[in-house]
């Protein structure tokens, strides 16, 4: 919200201080100040002059010279400006001054533009005269402005005057950031009463009257509400003879400052005390009204209604509308009807100001797909009390403005106003729960600034109306912190008895996860949660897979961020494309985040959030350097068995070959692999990727920190190398079974140490060995120990149909 | 005997001396130590010395042997020594020559910044919790004192699953199931991922990190959120920072405030990077609200607390002076390998 800082002093008129003073003041109060604009921003020796005399330029056509009178002297002044004449007032600005900016309204230099005397042409010039643009302004506040040449002054002015204060420029525009909670801050009124209990001085409300016409309004209108759930109070006020006519400068300036386009008198007066009062109002031609009657009722399924702005709306039974005897003629809150909106011919104007359901109003608003300025107002919920000081101010206008005739009376329909909230004053307790030490009478004191009446019979703090957000202890408690001021608060730590700071195991296994991975040359990468469901193609996902059974985003930013993801892979593939593309080389990531399995579809409960501890690779290295990977990691969770890795895994995206389940103790953990080419294909990624994904929630039970010394082996080892050639079918994995469940207690460990395929091996084997270490903690081995366990894991290995190499 | 003693020594000594090979220093032991050695014939002849003399001669022997022993010590560690340094010599390398490393891969900025703050707070006695992504409205907005209809819901952006559940769109969910256990005193954060549906560019993602913490205990008060912010401030940003709270509005939180740091960069002077204002916006905290005490069974006349959010991806661009927020999800090694 924008307002013009001498808006507000006009209702703090002791109110004395600078920009940045004010800004901080009330920032500090809680009326946070974004930023302000100051209007006479580099706007220096600018007077009025009066130009007495205009000759012609000797050698220019476009050129004129000026004989300006700027009260001490005359100056000469040639200039361009096409729209002067003898006898004008202009603003002036003299040699050594300065203006904001150039005369086609661009973007203004930071330090404004500097005028100095020179020759236009050969002829002397001691100065410049100025466009609204030059000033730093623009027709929006300055309507009587030329689109193109020099201000003239419209009204009354004196050469040598201040021009800059006589075009009334020596004002900030300041903007506020009002929180939901303040409704009554979104009017000048409102932040005036801020700015009066900040600076601790006398507020005082514009003091409103109206004469009337002594005719009754009740022969004009009537009012009738018949859904009084979404509208509590309807005020309706009667002006007639209306002449339409602009509204006079300082209320268009005010206006515009506010960012409102200035219209006429009847417009600028309804948005004007919207401003003032945070009341927004309709004015409706009352000839166009039906019955002299208003309803205000709900509409119904299906109807269309036509708004102020031209457009067909569509409306459902739950949005209000405002009706005479026959038809609609306003979306309530919203906006006006084209069948009853004011034009220039207006005779008679029927003056609303109500207070509607908010959650309705914004309900409706985006149903309607409608938000304008009232809207925004009403959505918050306003206070009923409000409705009438805001019509009669709107009246009171139309008979300063010389605009109409208010006809006596007002029709005011409401239901009965909620009692004012009442709230115990406790001093300690705000003392305790604010850390403080302020005396009861500071915070009385507090109260008073702010219109909260405190009896002290009761001992209860009564807040106003229009503070619809005080309602319980913490709010007065906040009141007085703000006003005592958050800076004084002291600082302190929570007493209170010690607690031990945790991470949790889970993060715990985690952050292991980051640190194996860094170790092993990979990199933190951060993927979005939702994706396109388009990537279930790019990974051959089957279509019947239980994987597109998704979490589905009902008002997703678009269908590339619709479905919260099933596999992790899509994220680390992407980021590797990204890589590939941008050509680097050797990209290792990693990725710790859920993946999103619904327990039923659609969703009716919590899914399941499944941390995946995802890695990712091109260049250097090959599926086994990923393997390593896995392995260290379990290693250094403590999960000390062998994993098993089952190459029947079933991963449509992973190359059918070279991809395995990861199984520790018979669960499976995860998988790795490498890409199927033709997944890679689809991210345009042309070299082989590798990658490995761990689910985290299967790995967590079998993962501990807890390590016990289990002593260096004093007794010698025994190792024997066997040399095997073994079907091709067989797995070394299928070997190392039958050598771990074999090699009985003294098994220490086992070390392929080769393998090869090729001519001096017969077709369908290869050739593999191992090294194989036994050791007993409590004694030396003999050899028959060695032997036996040996004999035991040989005739194991035959039955796999695997012979032995001499 | 005793002159024979002498010449064998003697020729020993210049046959060390001699000798300019470690084997050539061997020969001369084997020669006159060795078992068949000149030395050892002299003992080996000691049958032919008379008894009374023997004792005598057999310390002649040792002495010499003695002293042939030194000589050679000495001759072989001066020409072990010698070896050595040529040795040395010959392996001189560059040492400016680059280095080989093992590529150790690098944590996200967020991660980084998160850990820090983790580390904060963890040292306070705070527990690090977890709370669900996909979150039921209740625990979004309704327990945090945001009902339906709520205006603080549109300035929110949710994406909705369905009616009831939602993307969470602040961490602050997880302090009412914190609440809900019904285990007091609370101190803890929740770090975690929330959404809101705001097209991506430089200063804005639909999915980015927050940061909540809640205290709740017997006489928590205003000056405690102060302080405990404050000292998490310095923490963060280095000893030197202020910190500055103003009055804002939460709807879970009375009263609330929004609190600024003073520029790290400048000072407090003012600069480009705080716009001139001197201070940077960094979280959002209050009084935990009585409503929002009372939904979760906690007696707001016996129990008070605070609460505060704080963004990650704001500290992470502030501290490590990053200038688009689409980097962080990019995940191009050259970035990532900055941190």
């Amino acid at each position: 919200m924008n307002t013009p800082l001498s808006w507000i002093k006009a209702y703090v008129p002791e109110l004395e201080c600078g920009d940045k003073e004010y800004m901080d003041a009330m920032t500090l109060s809680g009326t946070k100040v974004e930023g302000f604009t100051r209007l006479d921003k580099n706007l220096e020796k600018i007077v009025v002059g009066h130009i007495e005399k205009i000759e012609r330029h000797p050698d220019a056509d476009k050129l004129i010279i000026c004989q300006v009178n700027i009260g001490t002297q005359t100056i000469q002044i040639v200039t361009g400006a096409p729209n002067l004449k003898e006898g004008d007032y202009v603003p002036t600005v003299l040699d050594g001054g300065k203006v904001a900016g150039g005369h086609d309204g661009g973007p203004m230099p930071e330090n404004g533009i500097k005028i100095k005397a020179g020759k236009l042409r050969g002829i002397e010039s001691n100065g410049m005269m100025c466009s609204i643009e030059e000033l730093g302004s623009s027709r929006d506040l300055y309507p009587e402005a030329p689109e193109n040449g020099v201000y003239v002054f419209q009204k009354e002015v004196t050469p040598g005057e201040d021009a800059v204060a006589a075009l009334g420029l020596h004002d900030t525009v300041v903007e506020y950031e009002v929180t939901s909670n303040r409704v009554d801050c979104y009017s000048v009124l409102g932040i005036a009463r801020e700015a009066a209990a900040t600076f601790r001085k006398p507020f005082q409300a514009p003091v409103v009257s109206v004469n009337g016409n002594g005719e009754d309004v009740n022969n004009y209108i009537s009012v009738e509400i018949q859904d009084k759930e979404l509208c509590t109070r309807y005020c309706a006020r009667v002006c007639k003879n209306i002449k339409i006519a602009p509204s006079p400068e300082w209320m268009q300036r005010r206006l515009a400052a506010c960012g409102i386009r200035p219209i006429n008198n009847l417009v600028d007066i309804t948005n004007y005390v919207m401003m003032e009062y945070g009341q927004p109002m309709h004015a409706y031609d009352l000839d166009l009204v039906a019955g002299q009657k208003i309803i205000v009722r709900r509409a119904q399924d299906g109807d269309e209604f036509c708004t102020l702005d031209g457009q067909v709306r569509k409306l459902d039974a739950d949005m209000l509308m405002i009706c005479d005897a026959e038809k609609e003629i306003g979306l309530a809150g919203i906006m006006g009807g084209e069948n009853s909106k004011i034009t220039d011919e207006v005779q008679t104007v029927l003056f609303e100001a109500a207070t509607f359901n908010g959650a309705n109003i914004r309900r409706s608003s985006k149903r309607v797909g409608l938000r304008t300025d009232a809207s925004g107002i009403f959505e918050k919920g306003l206070d009923p009390r409000n409705a009438e000081s805001a019509i009669n101010r709107a009246c009171q206008l139309i008979e300063e403005l010389g605009c109409g005739e208010v006809v006596s009376g007002i029709v005011d329909v409401k239901a009965p106003f909620a009692p004012l909230k009442e709230i115990a004053f406790e001093p300690e307790r705000i003392n305790r729960f604010l850390g403080t030490e302020i005396t009861k009478e500071e915070m009385l004191a507090i109260f008073d600034r702010l219109e909260l009446s405190y009896n002290a019979d009761t001992n209860m703090i009564t807040a106003p109306s229009f503070r619809q957000d005080v309602e319980c202890f913490a709010d007065i408690a906040e009141e007085v912190a703000r006003f005592y001021g958050y800076d004084k608060i002291p600082t302190t730590l929570p007493s209170g008895e010690a607690m031990t700071g945790k991470l949790p195991f889970k993060l715990r296994i985690e952050e292991k996860a980051r640190d194996i991975a860094e170790y092993c040359g990979f990199s933190q990468g951060m993927c979005y949660s939702f994706e396109s469901p388009k990537v279930f193609d790019k990974l051959l996902i089957p279509a019947d897979s239980e994987l597109r059974k998704t979490v589905t985003i009902s008002n997703p930013l678009g269908e590339d961020f619709s479905v919260m993801r099933t596999v992790s892979l899509n994220g680390i593939l992407t980021s590797l494309a990204t890589n590939y593309n941008r050509r680097n080389k050797n990209v290792r990531l990693y990725e710790l985040g859920n993946i999103y399995i619904p327990k039923s579809v659609p969703v009716a409960e919590y899914p399941d959030e499944r941390m995946q501890f995802t890695l990712g690779m091109y260049g250097d290295g090959d599926f086994f350097t990923m393997k390593g990977v896995v392995e260290e990691f379990l290693e250094h969770i403590g999960m000390k068995c062998r994993a098993a890795y089952d190459p029947n895994a079933g991963k449509p995206f992973l190359h059918p070959g070279r991809q395995a389940l990861i199984r520790y103790n018979d669960t499976v953990i995860g998988y790795l692999g490498e890409v199927h080419p033709e997944v890679a294909d689809n991210y345009d990624i042309d070299t082989k990727v590798y990658v490995a994904v761990l689910d985290m929630p299967e790995i967590l039970p079998f993962a501990s920190f807890d390590r016990k010394y289990e002593g260096i082996a004093k007794y010698p080892a025994v190792s024997r190398d066997i040399s095997m050639v073994v079907p091709k079918t067989v797995l070394v994995g299928d070997i190392e079974k039958v050598i771990s469940q074999r090699g009985g207690k003294i098994l220490e460990n086992y070390q392929l140490f080769d393998i090869y395929e090729g001519t001096q091996i017969k077709e369908g084997f290869k050739s593999v060995a191992y090294s194989i270490t036994f050791r007993a903690k409590d004694r030396t081995l003999e050899e028959s120990d060695v032997s036996g366990a040996m004999k035991k894991i040989l005739n194991g290995l035959e039955g796999l149909g695997i012979e032995l190499r001499a | 005997m005793k002159e024979k003693l002498e010449k064998i020594k003697a020729e020993a000594i210049r046959q060390i001396n001699m000798s300019d090979a470690l084997d050539k220093l061997n020969d001369v032991r084997v020669n006159f130590l060795g078992k068949k050695g000149e030395l050892t014939a002299v003992l080996k002849s000691m049958k032919e010395v008379a008894p009374e003399d023997r004792p005598k001669v057999g310390q002649l022997v040792n002495e010499a042997r003695e002293e042939i022993e030194r000589v050679l010590e000495e001759a072989k560690a001066g020409m072990e020594k010698k070896l050595r340094e040529a040795k040395m010599k010959a392996e001189v390398i560059d040492v400016t020559l680059p280095a080989q490393k093992n590529s150790v891969g690098h944590r996200h900025p967020n991660t980084i910044a998160l850990e820090e703050v983790e580390r904060i707070f963890i040292g306070m006695g705070y527990e690090v919790v977890e709370g669900p992504e996909i979150e039921k409205d209740y625990y979004n907005f309704e327990a945090l004192n945001i009902p339906a209809d709520h205006p603080a819901k549109d300035e929110q952006d949710t994406f909705y699953i369905n009616g009831d559940i939602l993307l969470r769109t602040q961490t602050s969910g997880v302090q009412v199931h914190e609440m809900e256990k019904g285990r007091l005193p609370i101190r803890m954060i929740a770090p975690g991922r929330v959404f809101r549906a705001d097209e991506v560019d430089a200063t804005h993602s639909p999915s980015f990190h927050q940061i909540e913490g809640l205290v709740i205990d017997k006489n928590i008060t205003f000056a405690d959120l102060k302080g405990t912010l404050a000292e998490f401030a310095k923490e963060l940003f280095g000893e030197g920072t202020k910190v500055k709270f103003r009055p804002h509005h939460f709807p879970f939180t009375e009263p609330s405030a929004e609190m600024d740091v003073s520029c790290f960069k400048c000072g407090g002077s003012g600069c480009r990077f705080c716009k001139g204002e001197g201070w940077i916006e960094i979280l959002g905290c209050g009084m935990v609200h009585p409503k929002v005490l009372k939904m979760c069974n906690i007696n707001p006349e016996e129990y008070t607390g605070f609460a505060f959010g704080v963004g990650l991806e704001r500290i992470a661009l502030l501290k490590y002076e990053i200038d688009d927020m689409r980097l962080l999800y990019e995940n191009d090694i050259r970035f990532l390998k900055q941190f």
